[in-house]
């Protein structure tokens, strides 16, 4: 047992280098958290800088011993919404650069394999979200609020870019607070403190309307069953889904 | 007639059909202006049937001609007619696919005055989308039997998967049921697409860039429960389908009875939606577990036991072959485990390359423990305090769906292995 923890600036690069501090100092943290999820504890605090040359060998290192496929993998670890992903990856990483590439079949490993439930737990989030983003289309532009678990935007990205290679549009994260913004054959994901999204117009309105009376129509009233629905489509999901909330005033009267 | 009120009329007269996936073709919108597609299919929603969402699902028309029995837009129905004019429907797959509330359009109609005519209003609503608004999307069309192969031509080539519905398994049901289908008609259109799909991959070995018929391929349906065909029937026919027609897909359909008619189950009968889900399962064990049809039913037992799924009931009837070692075992043999999945099986496999398993592991790995340990052993030694006999490997696989069977049933008790195998479908009086 430690009596200190690592905190971070909470970006990979910063994890990278608390990875590399520990080996450096030959110490393993007792936990290791970005500087902003920090509560006092009985443990120290050791904040570690983040250092862009130090994170590089680290990349480099992990991608050399341990593979291409590993270093993703941590990556993808990182993106989770794991409470103890931090310290999992440092966990990986240590034993991964002692087995090499082999450690990503090492599904039995407890570190590994909660790592692993962790990465399958944020990639079907992401695929849930290619089909559970709802846009709403303005004059020349369309956006869309999600508020996943995991930072799911930069699995997401490549689909909705390819999907819409002609259309400017927003993805707002409301969780992590980034948004997906894409226009002109550009795609980038930026940080954004607050977003609002303007209202509906009639033609968006309408549609909206359609869709919800083809949601309403389409299904078999002698096969109703909401708990398969609910397992296919949970609940946190509906906030942000059109055909999930009340009808518009347009339909009424 | 405005478009909320041919939407409602020609969404609900396409909800029978079950095909809804957006599977089966990776494409970029690079051939196109809008639009892509994942192979593994992408649900935008469940509706509260717990059915996924993912096409824009509506008849062209339902303006029928033809009089089926089952259907609810025979023509001898007094139901409301509609028709989508091919721009209409186009607008409204752009607008909804823009908002990314669907991954394509699923097209089925009724017989508009001839199939040709029908056929044609298809592919000009199809022409629209492709090549007007440069749509790149999924596209599921239901071929129509009894139009010209010509036709069928050219909307396959629009289309990424197309589908005729046999919808009764015998020629026998047709007959009876409906009486302007033959099982020649409908069997001629899916001879000519599969064939057509063949010569399309001889093509591209010769042009990289050939346009693609059909590239998701083909599926079919068929309805459960409307006539006394067996399980045995419909699998051996769906296994045939997939042998001769390389079909994709065959879907299963519970009856819900829409008609009054003394040749169909009455009015209040609730669709076999047990059977419906044991027949998918047979239907995963064909595809994806190397079962042939003949293995999980025969003759005799012509029918899925509602106790126990396909795959469980063949183990309990094959204790002989087990317990198999999961660190030695083909991946063909560890695919027939109760409680151990495709995904499960590849996962294994993959972890024992580098390291034993023990039980532990397979826990952590997926594997249903409860079902699989009475057959399986990990280097040599069997789960630590379990009692193997045929009576306790039986109980562990019995179902939720069948505990509740029996708890319902009058004879409340715990099933005797010897009973089950001399008559496996005796066990309920339900």
């Amino acid at each position: 047992m430690s009596d200190f923890i690592y905190t971070y600036d909470g970006s990979f690069d910063g994890l990278l280098c608390c990875i590399f501090r520990s080996y450096e100092k030959k110490e393993i943290p007792e936990n290791i958290m970005p500087e902003f999820d920090f509560e006092p504890t009985f443990f120290v605090p050791v904040f570690v800088e983040t250092d862009k040359q130090k994170a590089q060998r680290v990349r480099d290192g992990i991608k050399r011993v341990m593979g291409k496929r590993a270093y993703m993998f941590a990556l993808k670890g990182f993106y989770t919404c794991h409470p103890e992903k931090d310290m999992l990856i440092l966990k990986f990483v240590r034993l991964g650069m002692k087995t090499g590439p082999e450690i990503t079949s090492m599904l039995a490993n407890d570190t590994v394999n909660t790592l692993f439930k962790a990465v399958r737990a944020r990639s079907s989030e992401s695929h849930n979200y290619k089909g559970f983003v709802r846009f709403s289309v303005y004059d020349d532009y369309m956006v869309s609020v999600i508020e996943p678990k995991n930072y799911v935007l930069p699995e997401i990205a490549r689909h909705f870019c390819d999907r819409y290679p002609n259309e400017t549009f927003l993805i707002y994260d409301k969780t992590h607070k980034a948004a997906l913004v894409y226009g002109e054959g550009r795609c980038s994901i930026v940080e954004v403190e607050d977003f609002q999204a303007p209202g509906a117009d009639v033609d968006e309105l309408m549609f909206r309307d359609l869709w919800k009376t083809f949601y309403k129509t389409i299904s078999i009233d002698e096969r109703e069953n909401p708990k398969c629905r609910m397992t296919h489509m949970p609940k946190r999901y509906w906030a942000h889904m059109t055909e999930m909330e009340p009808e518009s005033p347009l339909l009424e009267g | 007639m405005d478009v909320f009120e041919k939407l409602k009329i020609l969404s609900a007269a396409a909800k029978y059909d079950v095909a809804c996936t957006s599977s089966g073709v990776d494409k970029s919108s690079a051939g196109g202006s809008i639009g892509n597609a994942a192979s593994c299919g992408i649900c935008h929603s469940f509706s509260a049937d717990g059915r996924c969402i993912s096409l824009l699902k509506v008849l062209m028309s339902n303006a029928c001609i033809y009089n089926c029995a089952y259907c609810l837009n025979k023509v001898t129905n007094d139901v409301p007619r509609a028709t989508f004019t091919p721009r209409e429907l186009a607008e409204l797959t752009m607008n909804f696919y823009r908002r990314n509330y669907i991954e394509g359009l699923f097209l089925s109609s009724g017989i508009v005055k001839s199939p040709d005519y029908t056929c044609e209003r298809m592919i000009e609503t199809l022409k629209i989308l492709r090549h007007e608004y440069g749509f790149n999307g999924y596209i599921h069309c239901k071929a129509i039997p009894g139009a010209d192969s010509a036709l069928l031509d050219v909307l396959g080539m629009l289309a990424d998967r197309m589908s005729v519905n046999i919808e009764l398994p015998t020629q026998k049901s047709l007959t009876m049921l409906a009486p302007n289908k033959s099982k020649e008609a409908i069997l001629k259109p899916m001879g000519l697409i599969s064939h057509k799909i063949n010569e399309n991959c001889t093509d591209l070995v010769k042009y990289k860039h050939a346009p693609k018929f059909a590239p998701a391929g083909q599926s079919t349906q068929i309805i459960v429960g409307a006539t006394d065909d067996s399980d045995y029937t419909i699998l051996n026919l769906s296994a045939a389908l997939y042998k001769k027609y390389s079909l994709k897909r065959v879907f299963y359909s519970a009856y819900i009875p829409i008609n009054s008619n003394p040749l169909l189950p009455a009015l209040n009968t609730k669709p076999p939606l047990l059977r419906e889900h044991r027949l998918y399962q047979a239907d995963w064990l064909l595809r994806y577990y190397g079962f042939e049809a003949n293995e999980l039913l025969d003759e005799k037992n012509p029918n899925f036991n509602p106790l126990i799924d396909p795959k469980c009931n063949w183990a309990i009837n094959h204790l002989d072959i087990f317990p198999v070692d999961v660190n030695t075992v083909s991946r063909e043999l560890l695919l027939r485990v109760p409680g151990i999945g495709v995904r499960s099986a590849n996962r294994i496999i993959q972890a024992r390359r580098v390291g034993k398993l023990d039980f532990a592991g397979l826990k952590k790995i997926g594997v249903v423990l409860k079902r699989a340990q009475y057959f399986i052993t990990c280097d040599g030694k069997i789960a630590e305090g379990l009692k193997i006999t045929p009576d306790n490997a039986l109980n562990a696989l019995i179902s939720d769906s069948g505990k509740k069977l029996i708890e319902d049933s009058s004879e409340c008790r715990q099933l005797s292995f010897f009973d089950y195998i001399s008559a496996p479908n005796k066990l309920l009086t339900v």
